[in-house]
């Protein structure tokens, strides 16, 4: 026995607490390592260079959206070899709970310009043909269990229909693979045209974005420059990036995310505080007599307190270090998931030893009270109770 | 030659307004090799004495000198490494740690000295053996009879080979039959071993183990009264 094995044997005398409490240390830092990663992809942006795709959105917020007229304007920029455009529609089917994008697009241009999404040519005919079509990603028409010929009704939220009602319905009339599954935002698809007839007339002529093709990778970043400076002085400005970068901004301006991120994880981190700390003044408590006994055999104060405050390192330590571990694993499987939107997702050596220091942090200020009680502890005073 | 010397040692403790003189001028000699039984009603401060002499309480006035050391005006870092060194402790009710094994609790004092892991657990064992439980190293407090608790604690205290044991009430939890075996073990490490024991106790007949007695009574030692 030496001094790290009686601190490990303390740690485990109550076993059943000593692992609630080191569960919870470890979903703390899985949380931590996860959203910092999170947070710092948002943070270093994706370069423009080398993409043959540019999407071009309003400059300042997605809620401007920007007018289809644009469009013109846009194809005749130099560089530029096609474009088409797709519009954020929201709306729910059935239930919140099923999440999925809807887009109404030009059916043609879309499938042109997204040539990664494969459709049977004589579906796409019927999706330009029939006013009311639509088609889905083939994994979530299986998902929901849709056949070809299903009319399928959408809850509009956005977009209010002239009619006055909120319900849009659709005919589904194909479904579409993507070619290397790359793209988590393949959307429900349906009919700009229609969708544009539709909706109430203020909002006409109102889209979420543009999808440009370059001629020349090469000059992505010059042709980005070239199509926001034509629209620089209009009432709708642009920013053109890549669809990376453009689907990051998309998530950014929903919501301020290192913020949301830090203040999860200042409630994390505050509630384990009080918890580990609850723990270790529990433990302390229950073992006053104890330390006692080692201060009547000739442990120092400094050695009895740091006995304590070495336990309470090892705890938050051993969570800290699991729980960044497991984070690590989680972020390694879900990276290609997160790359749609967020480019690369790793964790950065910042984050992983920030965490271990913040454990160990942890483990110091929640041991510290309960290592100086037991520094003070007079010996006499505890053996008589 | 005396290896515990007490002069006009007094302990008072102030409880709110209230003045407790528990000693008064309270003068003690022990030489090595004693083993002393200290009597006396409750409260007539028998454990204030006892930590006065095993260095874990400073008196009121007075000198106390003990293995040839002045305790008087060490530092509680000072005392707890000479308490290491000097005295071995066994109280009424064991007070092992119940999270450790009879040999890790024995080990315990050793973790302050220089000697390697393998060398502690070998003189864990030797004092488990000299006790008696040799063939109890590995179970835990819990799982020990009292007697046989008592005999972890007396290994604990005697493992890092002090000259002085100081025993409070060793026997008060146990029945007659187990503890006059740890009264034989008290007196067999007094003789065999040549440690000197300072034993409170209530039971006359635990006294009768001892060398000598003294009574402690209103603060003062009075030789063989009753
Ligand atoms: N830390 C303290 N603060 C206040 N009073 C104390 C303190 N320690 C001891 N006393 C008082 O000193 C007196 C003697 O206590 P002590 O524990 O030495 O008695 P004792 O002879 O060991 O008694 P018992 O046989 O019951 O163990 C008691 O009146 C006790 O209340
Ligand atoms: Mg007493």
């Amino acid at each position: 026995m030496n001094s790290f094995s009686l601190i490990w044997s303390n740690l485990f005398r109550r076993r059943v607490r000593t692992f609630l409490t080191l569960f919870s240390i470890i979903a703390a830092f899985l949380l931590f390592g996860l959203l910092r990663s999170v947070a710092d992809a948002f943070d270093s942006g994706v370069e423009v260079a080398g993409v043959d795709r540019l999407t071009v959105s309003p400059k300042y917020s997605i809620i401007d959206g920007l007018p289809v007229s644009h469009m013109s304007q846009i194809l005749a920029t130099p560089g530029v070899a096609g474009v088409t455009h797709s519009t954020w529609f929201g709306g729910t089917y059935q239930s919140t709970a099923n999440f999925f994008p809807k887009f109404p697009v030009e059916p043609r241009a879309y499938f042109e310009m997204f040539d990664e999404y494969i459709i049977d040519p004589a579906q796409l005919d019927e999706f330009e043909r029939i006013r009311t079509a639509a088609v889905a990603p083939a994994d979530l028409a299986e998902e929901y269990g849709w056949q070809v010929g299903d009319r399928i009704p959408i809850e509009g939220d956005i977009w209010l229909r002239e009619d006055g009602s909120r319900r849009w319905e659709f005919e589904l009339v194909g479904t579409y693979r993507i070619r290397d599954d790359e793209n988590m935002f393949a959307g429900f698809l349906f009919n700009y045209d229609y969708f544009d007839e539709a909706r109430i007339p203020e909002t006409e002529g109102i889209i979420s974005n543009f999808s440009v093709r370059v001629s020349d990778p090469d000059e992505a970043a010059e042709v980005s420059a070239l199509i926001d400076a034509q629209f620089e002085n209009s009432i709708n400005p642009t920013r053109t990036a890549t669809e990376a970068e453009a689907n990051r901004q998309f998530a950014a301006q929903v919501g301020d995310i290192g913020l949301i991120m830090n203040s999860i994880l200042s409630a994390v981190f505050f509630t384990i505080l009080l918890l580990t700390g609850n723990t270790m003044a529990q433990a302390l408590r229950e073992r006053v007599p104890e330390l006692a006994v080692l201060k009547t055999l000739g442990f120092t104060d400094r050695r009895v307190a740091l006995l304590v405050l070495l336990e309470s390192v090892l705890l938050c330590g051993i969570g800290g270090a699991l729980g960044i571990a497991l984070a690590t694993l989680v972020l390694g499987a879900i990276a290609p998931d997160l790359a749609a939107f967020l480019g690369q997702v790793e964790m950065s050596a910042m984050t992983t030893f920030g965490g271990l220091g913040i454990a160990v942090l942890l483990g110091i200020v929640v041991g510290l009270n309960p290592a100086l009680s037991a520094r003070r502890l007079q010996v006499v005073e505890a053996l008589r109770r | 030659m005396s290896i515990i010397q007490l002069n006009q040692v007094s302990r008072h403790f102030t409880k709110g307004r209230q003045k407790v003189e528990v000693l008064n001028d309270l003068d003690l000699e022990i030489e090595e090799g004693d083993f002393l039984a200290l009597m006396g009603p409750s409260g007539s401060g028998k454990t204030t004495l006892l930590n006065l002499i095993g260095g874990l309480d400073q008196p009121t006035a007075g000198s106390v000198e003990v293995a040839g050391r002045q305790l008087v005006g060490l530092s509680s870092r000072k005392l707890a490494q000479w308490r290491s060194r000097n005295i071995g402790f066994i109280f009424q009710f064991y007070n092992l740690l119940p999270i450790l094994s009879a040999r890790r609790n024995v080990e315990l004092p050793l973790l302050l000295t220089r000697l390697g892991g393998r060398q502690r657990r070998r003189n864990a064992d030797v004092a488990l053996a000299i006790v008696g439980l040799g063939d109890r190293a590995g179970h835990k407090p819990g799982e020990l009879s009292g007697g046989q608790q008592q005999r972890v604690a007396i290994a604990r205290a005697i493992v890092a080979d002090p000259r002085i044991l100081v025993c409070d009430e060793p026997t008060g939890d146990l029945d007659r039959e187990t503890a006059d075996e740890i009264l034989d073990l008290l007196e067999l490490l007094n003789r065999e071993h040549g440690k000197t024991i300072i034993m409170v106790t209530h039971d006359p007949k635990a006294a009768t183990h001892a060398r000598r007695t003294l009574y402690l009574d209103k603060g003062s030692l009075v030789r063989e009264a009753a």
